[in-house]
């Protein structure tokens, strides 16, 4: 817990052939980490709609992280490349949107990667943390 | 047997579809015939008190356009949902928030100091700026209150149906009466239009090839758009894939991309990001795993104002609903 007393929530979008490998990796190698994230295992990160991540955004994520695959290894072929071009263009409309771009953050792990995953992690944890939370626009009618 | 009691309101919306009524053309008779007009502004003239005197669910159906942005609008729609049986979300407005949800974008405060204090043709040289009560010779006028985020209706009201368009062409509308004449109506909360995407029933859809790719955006001023060939084909960004059939393709027939009017097919939770997740996924170019990142941004950077491409009509209904206010 930070010293303000914010924890942040973290939805983590993992592949199933790399990213979701390389996190249980990390899990059995007994690499500690921060523990406020979730992971959604996906099939591929191409699989990852925004509309799932500005989803997670309004259920109350502050951060989101896709995992995927590193160029060249994605087990569909070009998934990865999908995903890269998907969540570039959803930063920029996330930044029109008030949104911080770093609240989006897009990785290349493999199965091997146990302690790229960990310290993925817990950077990106301690980024959101310091970024503090995300505030939902107010929704209320007649907001003076 | 009385005639059937018909509301027509207008809340925030540019009156277009109130022509969209009158393109009915010689079946308005036929409606007319058929039902009662209780209320109709922008033709008839009807006071609230009339409306307030009714009883409850006396009105058979309103139809309401426009997206909801004052609190005269809400009480308004409140007061129509409170004496109609059936509510009639009418345009894309209604529907999805349309143009004026675009000032979702700002805040209220933004949008009144452009308009009243920033406009290069503006004369005001006091800087007046409307004011919900205001004191002038003793007496006090007021206006409506004016809010920071634009709403659909159904963010304000329970909606039965949807009339999706911008404005809803007349077969859905004529369709949309007749159905709720005989009353012979789909389940509720179902949008009056086909299910299908618009590239289904494009003009120019047997064009579209197999495996399309864009990697060099351009927009319509920029090129002679072929009739005959498939818009996205050309390198221009039409919502055709992310959007729903009804409309008659009549932007496509005029040569211009599809803008997404009518909204997204059943099951789509934000339209926006399902045209951007379209139009990034076409993207794709040859050699892209030696692409940078840098690369791969200044590709989907072609698109300068995605949040405004995606979301043209349909920003107070996405899951975000509006641009955060720090």
């Amino acid at each position: 817990m930070s010293k303000n007393g914010f924890e942040p929530k973290i939805v983590v979008f993992c592949c199933n052939w790399c990213s979701y490998a390389g996190a249980d990796l990390a899990g059995i190698s007994r690499l500690k980490m921060k523990p406020q994230f979730r992971i959604i295992r996906t099939m591929c990160s191409g699989r990852v709609d925004p509309a799932l991540v500005l989803y997670a955004f309004n259920k109350g994520a502050d951060g989101v992280l896709v995992a995927g695959c590193h160029p060249g290894d994605c087990h569909y072929g070009a998934g990865n490349y999908k995903a890269r071009r998907r969540m570039a263009m959803l930063t920029n409309m996330l930044t029109q949107l008030g949104i911080e771009p770093a609240r989006l953050r897009l990785e290349w792990i493999s199965a091997s990667e146990g302690p790229k995953f960990q310290s993925t992690i817990n950077q990106f944890i301690d980024q959101i943390t310091q970024l503090g939370p995300f505030n939902k626009a107010k929704e209320a009618v007649g907001a003076k | 047997m009385a005639k059937p009691k018909v509301a027509f309101y207008w809340c925030a919306s540019c009156g277009g579809c109130e022509e969209a009524v009158l393109d009915i053309n010689e079946t308005i008779l036929k409606v007319a015939e058929a039902v009662e007009l209780v209320l109709w502004p922008v033709a008839l003239d009807f006071k609230k008190k009339d409306i307030e005197a009714m009883k409850d669910g006396e009105i058979a159906v309103s139809f309401i356009n426009g997206s909801v942005r004052l609190d005269e609008q809400e009480e308004w729609v409140k007061l129509l949902r409170k004496k109609s049986g059936l509510i009639v979300a009418f345009g894309a407005c209604a529907h999805l928030g349309g143009i004026p949800g675009l000032g979702n974008f700002c805040t209220k405060e933004t949008i009144i100091n452009r308009a009243y204090k920033e406009v290069p043709s503006l004369d005001n040289p006091k800087g007046v700026v409307p004011q919900v009560k205001t004191t002038l010779n003793g007496y006090e006028l007021t206006l409506p209150e004016f809010y920071d985020t634009v709403k659909t209706l159904d963010q304000t009201i329970p909606v039965d149906y949807y009339l999706p368009g911008c404005p809803p062409p007349p077969d859905l509308i004529v369709n949309a009466v007749m159905a709720i004449l005989k009353g012979e109506l789909p389940p509720k909360g179902t949008v009056l239009a086909p299910n299908k995407a618009l590239c289904d029933t494009c003009p120019v859809k047997d064009s579209k090839p197999e495996k399309l790719t864009i990697t060099q955006l351009k927009r319509p001023y920029e090129l002679k758009i072929d009739p005959d060939k498939c818009i996205l084909a050309q390198g221009v960004f039409c919502y055709g894939p992310a959007t729903r059939s009804g409309c008659g393709e009549t932007c496509i027939r005029a040569n211009m991309p599809c803008r997404g009017c009518f909204g997204p097919v059943d099951g789509v939770v934000d339209q926006g990001a399902k045209a951007l997740s379209m139009l990034a996924s076409i993207m794709g170019v040859d050699g892209e795993e030696k692409m940078s990142d840098e690369d791969v941004k200044k590709l989907v950077s072609q698109i300068v104002d995605p949040a405004g491409t995606f979301y043209r009509y349909s920003l107070p209904s996405s899951l975000l609903r509006r641009k955060r206010i720090a």
